[in-house]
């Protein structure tokens, strides 16, 4: 009786598999070139963030991304997470100037930033960001990595990614040949190349470097909580590993005297 | 203080004071002591307690996120971020909350399968069925509204493509389309009303649960076999036997959701949910919400909107009628060697239907959700009813203690 019953689990699979098998493969040829995958320190189940990486990434991203893009989830103050003293980011942030107001006499004013400040965004509104940037709008940047389909690996690979476009391509007027980016055009000219950002560590600035940094930066920027996430997540699993255990030997015994 | 003419029921003379004035102590005895269980149940028969729990998480959870979060569309996005970042263990309460409500459809698809194929919604628990369909119905609601709240890309994109299949009503679609929305478009009157709904629908679920609970405890739970219960020695004691076993099943679905909650919290997340919402950018293509995705798809099979929107309604609404569809007497698939390979591919259909629903609805998915949509409707409509006819069922075993001594529970 066994033996037919597992038979036909095994008939229903195989029935199952058939419907599934022919459109996931189907999906697979149908979909754009793979984005290649990078070694990164916070993947895994252990993963945790490189601190000396994002502290290079975020002089990048002051030095060369700020330009353009604002970060506007993000505090000064969130800044000691990564391995700043209070000192540091207190000269970190008055070197941005904020409007702040109004003071007493009705009048707005500006003054330095604070560490209980967010990030000062490099345009006014969005109508200047954009008239500013021939029309396009840089997005902000705080949670980039989990607004795009393989956030770390994509951002890194479009930071790499631009390139002569290939013959017959016809690029828009004021528009950069991209690989990774959807279309292949992107609005933004390469913003990273060898050696535009010396490092303060004396770590090799190559653009791979660069680009593997400052993605880093904005992955921790994304998801500040993944250490504790993930330290907790192992804990709550062991919780619930050992008690179903404990659980299923009471079963079993309770179960046994049932006939 | 207790009246010396007083009943004296259980050693305690606090339970006995409550007892005489308000019987809940012999109800909770009654309906989770000593309610009885069929022996052979096996752990589909758990689900519907970890639904309940499921909804219990997603109450709590939902009632602090509602502490820290402003239904406006000029800070909706920031609030929610800011519960991820600022609220202490606010991810947490986020993570657990939004892949909570994807487990809470996973949970109750599995728990309505193993109704269908055991004939759970047969004679005499056919209101049962209708009411665990309300609240199937409910959910669905529940689940869009609170998708609307991040206020990103795929809940404005989403809540505009949702509210605008009402204006296919012909005569008063498009008034009940603004009369939903609050306005023209969706926008901050919609985002309001879409937080007072989304805060209040989960505590009316929670009243149809208590319904579709007690419902079934009036004439039992059904069993792998179909068959009623006929004396003591079919069944176990809910407490300790059935507790168990539940709580065994709580641990498994504990491991599982913690490594996503944990591990991928986003896995099950639109990307584009992460771009706060904008009127002015269409997404490439709007997807639904994955455990939505089959009726998407039935939607999107037709080139007609008004058809569309009926056949995805009547999809739903033909549950509600399934006790009377089925004209066979005999519950369980165990024992309808016909009938069960099409209920098989009844849910190996659904899976596929709810594939392609997250595809574009062009080229071959939309051909292959067509197929599907057939099947759907005619393995209601025309196979459920038919083969009950014609089927001749297998032996019925003569009791329920039988099945179990042969060990089998499936």
């Amino acid at each position: 009786m066994e033996k037919i019953i597992k038979m036909k689990i095994l008939r229903a699979l195989i029935l199952t598999l058939s419907f599934i098998i022919p459109i996931s493969s189907f999906a697979a040829g149908n979909s754009d070139q793979k984005i290649p995958k990078h070694e990164w320190s916070f993947t895994g189940l252990t993963g945790t963030f490189d601190k000396s990486a994002i502290q290079r990434g975020y002089k990048v991203y002051r030095e060369v991304c700020s330009g353009c893009h604002s970060m506007n989830l993000l505090y000064y103050r969130d800044l000691i997470d990564i391995g700043f003293s209070e000192d540091q980011i207190k000269a970190i942030a008055s070197d941005y100037t904020v409007i702040d107001g109004p003071n007493d006499e009705g009048e707005m004013f500006e003054r330095s930033a604070k560490p209980a400040d967010r990030f000062v965004s490099p345009y006014a509104n969005d109508q200047e960001a954009r008239i500013s940037n021939n029309g396009s709008y840089p997005p902000d940047l705080s949670v980039i990595v989990k607004a795009r389909k393989n956030g770390a690996d994509y951002l890194y690979n479009l930071l790499l990614g631009y390139d002569e476009p290939p013959q017959g391509f016809e690029l828009s007027e004021g528009m950069y040949y991209n690989k990774w980016y959807e279309g292949h055009q992107i609005a933004m000219a390469q913003p990273l190349d060898d050696e535009y950002v010396d490092y303060d560590d004396g770590t090799e600035n190559t653009l791979p470097q660069l680009a593997e940094d400052v993605v880093t930066f904005l992955a921790w920027s994304a998801e500040p909580e993944l250490e504790v996430r993930k330290n907790m997540g192992i804990k709550v699993i062991l919780f619930f590993l050992i008690t179903g255990l404990l659980f299923y030997l009471m079963k079993v015994r309770l179960w046994k005297d049932v006939s | 203080m207790q009246n010396s003419s007083e009943p004296k029921k259980y050693k305690n003379s606090f339970l006995n004071w409550i007892e005489y004035r308000l019987p809940i102590v012999s109800y909770i005895e009654k309906e989770y002591g000593d309610y009885p269980m069929p022996k052979n149940c096996n752990y589909f028969w758990s689900f519907g307690a970890l639904a309940s729990i499921i909804l219990v998480i997603l109450i709590v959870s939902g009632i602090f996120l509602a502490m820290n979060y402003t239904p406006h569309t000029d800070m909706a996005f920031n609030s929610v971020e800011r519960i991820m970042r600022d609220v202490s263990y606010g991810w947490l309460l986020r993570y657990l909350h939004s892949n909570g409500a994807a487990f809470f459809f996973i949970v109750v698809y599995i728990h309505m399968l193993r109704s269908m194929y055991y004939g759970s919604y047969k004679y005499p628990r056919e209101l049962n069925w209708i009411l665990g369909v309300f609240i199937f119905l409910l959910m669905m609601a529940t689940s869009f509204l609170g998708y609307v709240l991040p206020w990103g890309q795929m809940s404005y994109w989403g809540a505009t493509v949702i509210t605008n299949l009402f204006s296919a009503i012909p005569l008063i679609g498009e008034g009940l389309k603004t009369w939903i929305l609050g306005d023209y478009t969706v926008g901050n009157a919609t985002l309001n009303r879409f937080f007072a709904l989304h805060y209040v629908l989960p505590f009316v679920i929670l009243g149809v649960v208590g319904l579709h609970v007690a419902a079934v405890h009036v004439h039992g739970s059904n069993n792998p076999a179909g068959i009623d219960i006929k004396s003591k020695d079919d069944t176990v004691k809910f407490f300790p036997y059935m507790l168990v076993k539940d709580t065994f099943m709580v641990c498994v679905f504990g491991v599982v959701i913690s490594a996503i909650i944990f591990f991928g919290p986003n896995l099950m997340a639109e990307v584009d949910n992460y771009i706060p919402a904008d009127p002015l950018v269409t997404p490439s293509h709007i997807v639904a919400n994955w455990y939505l995705a089959p009726f998407y798809a039935i939607l999107r099979a037709i080139p007609d909107k008004l058809g569309g929107v009926i056949l995805m309604f009547g999809a739903i609404a033909i549950l509600f009628i399934l006790p009377w569809l089925d004209s066979s007497k005999t519950r369980s698939c165990n024992y309808r060697p016909i009938y069960k390979w099409f209920m098989m591919l009844f849910f190996v259909n659904f899976f596929v239907l709810g594939y392609v629903g997250m595809m574009p609805a062009e080229g071959i998915y939309l051909l292959i959700a067509r197929i599907g949509l057939v099947y759907y409707f005619a393995f209601f409509l025309i196979i459920t009813p038919l083969i009950g006819k014609y089927e001749k069922p297998g032996h019925l075993p003569a009791s329920i203690r039988d099945v179990y001594i042969d060990g089998k529970n499936y």
